[in-house]
């Protein structure tokens, strides 16, 4: 579509910039003002410099929090976006079961993210939980609350039920835009499943998964509820991701300079990362 | 499909070439597929039906009897919630900050959304992407800022608090999503309504609300969803007048242990407010996907 240039056009997106500045601008200058002050108390206080950063770049801490987060983003970006197409490409195209499996596979989305912690203590504890219950009655030892293999699988396990409906909704939106005709003239060239796939359905897709892998990616980055209800972020450190570490150091340890610090880092990866998705989405617009 | 082979007779009659389709009309693939999302289906249903279970049963069968069905089916955990203000205040204060969230976003977005589909401007391909940073942004990031910026005003502990909060993700997406339904109307429709003498403002309400319904609909679903399900921010913001279900849920935790039916009980209950308003936007969900920015 050609757009006209019109600069008035600010002021109908003004009301939104003022709403998420009050919500995004102002506590992030809040963050930026505690990452460079230190204090005694009482509200005094005084420049700090670089020094909180510092502390917090030469963690190990730091560094284990984020090289986990990005293993479990890595894990499950993985696992659910092959598995989210897969689902997606044995989906029928029309009549009732469509409703049917959409409502069925739509439900874990809207489960609030401690209840989905909840439902998976339920499910994995040994002593009440129907798969740890048949897993131990297997013998396979088994705990997520002592071994952190067993946390991790849990946790990504839990991640995977969580999310992959997403992928598929988002592939099925995708592969149901593709007209009729395509795969008509597929089957006059005599293409096999495969090609079909990777020349007709792959490409048609290719915009909703880049939205998908974003917003898996992003979402994972920032998990928080889910393993801290579950795990806590333990056994140890072992599912300790960057957010459980920083609500731990804001609120738990009310270690403000830190925290703030470690916010900004936080903050910019995500931002740096976003950037780089954003400019590969939009290149693709163009070109398309 | 075979109708729609129909309609072109260039097209050979594909009596014994395998179809290839998203549906696989042959027997054999259509099987096979029934199987494959049916394992799928019961892997995401075995969590919820284990949830319904526990809240189904007394809190001693839970611990010392383990049964697939509950040998003796009891409804007290329910009974509890709904005689307890402590907790089934809690679903209203959510159901109040949701439903409040849900509209700021959707009108705040829409004259938003609309500028950005329609006109280039200075700056607009930052601003798109500064809105998008903000989607992007780790809650545990503004737990502790927002703390204070509420407090200053007085808001902590209020509804609104947790619903402007919320706008930080929602208000984004809406713009994001809305953009590509906005899109998807040709111009046109605009340019038409200005000759038929409609000024904007009439025109934005009368006309054009109205023909993107099913992409509003869609919006209020992901806002909906996204508000309902959040945790960190609602439970920093509040304390007890306005405190969120979700919150309500964290302190189970007695000197007796866990209350596991009554958790499960209380768990059961948040996901039939999802699945109500899943059944109604199902047919959009696809559609509004398909149609917006993706």
């Amino acid at each position: 579509m050609n757009k006209t240039w019109n600069n008035k056009a600010w002021f109908m997106i003004l009301p939104a910039m003022l709403m998420v500045m009050i919500s995004a601008v102002i506590p992030l200058m809040t963050v930026v003002n505690y990452s460079v002050q230190d204090t005694f108390g009482n509200n005094e206080f005084f420049w700090n410099g670089t020094e909180w950063f510092r502390e917090v770049l030469e963690s190990d801490r730091f560094w284990g929090a984020l090289v986990r987060n990005f293993a479990f983003s890595f894990t499950i970006l993985l696992i659910e976006i092959p598995l989210g197409v897969f689902i997606a490409l044995h989906m029928p195209r029309k009549g009732i079961g469509v409703s049917f499996c959409l409502v069925l596979m739509a439900l874990p989305l809207l489960i609030p993210w401690n209840v989905v912690g909840t439902i998976f203590q339920l499910l994995c504890r040994t002593d009440i939980g129907l798969v740890g219950y048949a897993i131990a009655s297997l013998g396979i030892p088994y705990s997520y609350a002592a071994d952190p293999k067993d946390a991790w699988i849990t946790v990504v396990v839990m991640d995977v039920w969580h999310w992959s409906s997403l992928v598929v909704l988002l592939a099925y939106a995708g592969l149901v835009s593709i007209p009729d005709a395509y795969y008509q003239a597929a089957r006059i060239d005599g293409a096999s499943r495969w090609s079909v796939f990777r020349y007709i359905q792959l490409p048609k897709m290719k915009r909703v998964l880049i939205i998908a892998f974003l917003l898996r990616f992003m979402d994972s980055f920032m998990i928080y509820t889910e393993p801290f209800v579950v795990t806590g972020g333990g056994p140890g450190t072992s599912t300790t991701f960057l957010s459980i570490d920083l609500v731990k150091r804001a609120i738990g340890q009310f270690d403000l300079g830190p925290a703030a610090a470690m916010s900004i880092i936080y903050f910019l990866i995500i931002l740096l990362v976003s950037w780089v998705f954003y400019t590969v989405m939009t290149s693709n617009d163009e070109t398309a | 499909m075979s109708t729609d082979t129909a309609t072109t007779p260039a097209v050979a009659k594909p009596a014994d070439t395998p179809h290839v389709s998203l549906a696989h009309t042959d027997e054999k693939r259509n099987w096979s597929s029934i199987i494959i999302l049916t394992v799928y289906i019961i892997f995401l249903m075995v969590p919820i039906y284990w949830l319904i279970v526990t809240s189904l049963k007394d809190n001693l069968e839970i611990m010392t009897n383990f049964s697939i069905v509950p040998n003796e089916w009891t409804l007290k955990n329910y009974r509890n919630i709904f005689t307890d203000e402590s907790w089934y205040s809690g679903y209203i204060n959510s159901a109040l900050y949701v439903v409040m969230n849900t509209v700021i976003s959707i009108v705040l977005a829409l004259p938003a959304a609309y500028a950005f589909s329609r006109y280039r401007f200075l700056g607009d391909k930052h601003a798109f992407f500064w809105f998008f940073t903000n989607r992007m942004s780790p809650p545990a990031v503004f737990a502790l800022p927002f703390f204070q910026l509420y407090s200053a005003f007085g808001l902590i502990d209020t509804h609104i608090a947790v619903a402007l909060a919320h706008c930080l993700f929602n208000l984004p997406l809406a713009i994001w999503i809305l953009e590509g339904f906005i899109s998807g109307v040709p111009k046109e429709i605009d340019e038409t309504a200005y000759i038929d003498g409609y000024s904007f403002p009439k025109f934005f309400v009368k006309i054009f609300v109205p023909m993107i319904a099913s992409g509003i609909g869609v919006t209020a679903f992901f806002c909906f969803m996204f508000s309902w399900v959040e945790l960190l921010l609602a439970r920093t913001l509040t304390t007890t007048a306005a405190k969120p279900i979700v919150a309500t849920m964290t302190r189970t935790v007695s000197s007796t242990g866990v209350d596991w039916g009554l958790l499960a009980a209380a768990g059961t209950l948040t996901i039939i407010p999802g699945a109500l308003v899943i059944w109604f936007v199902r047919n959009y969900i696809a559609k509004g996907f398909a149609l917006g920015r993706v």
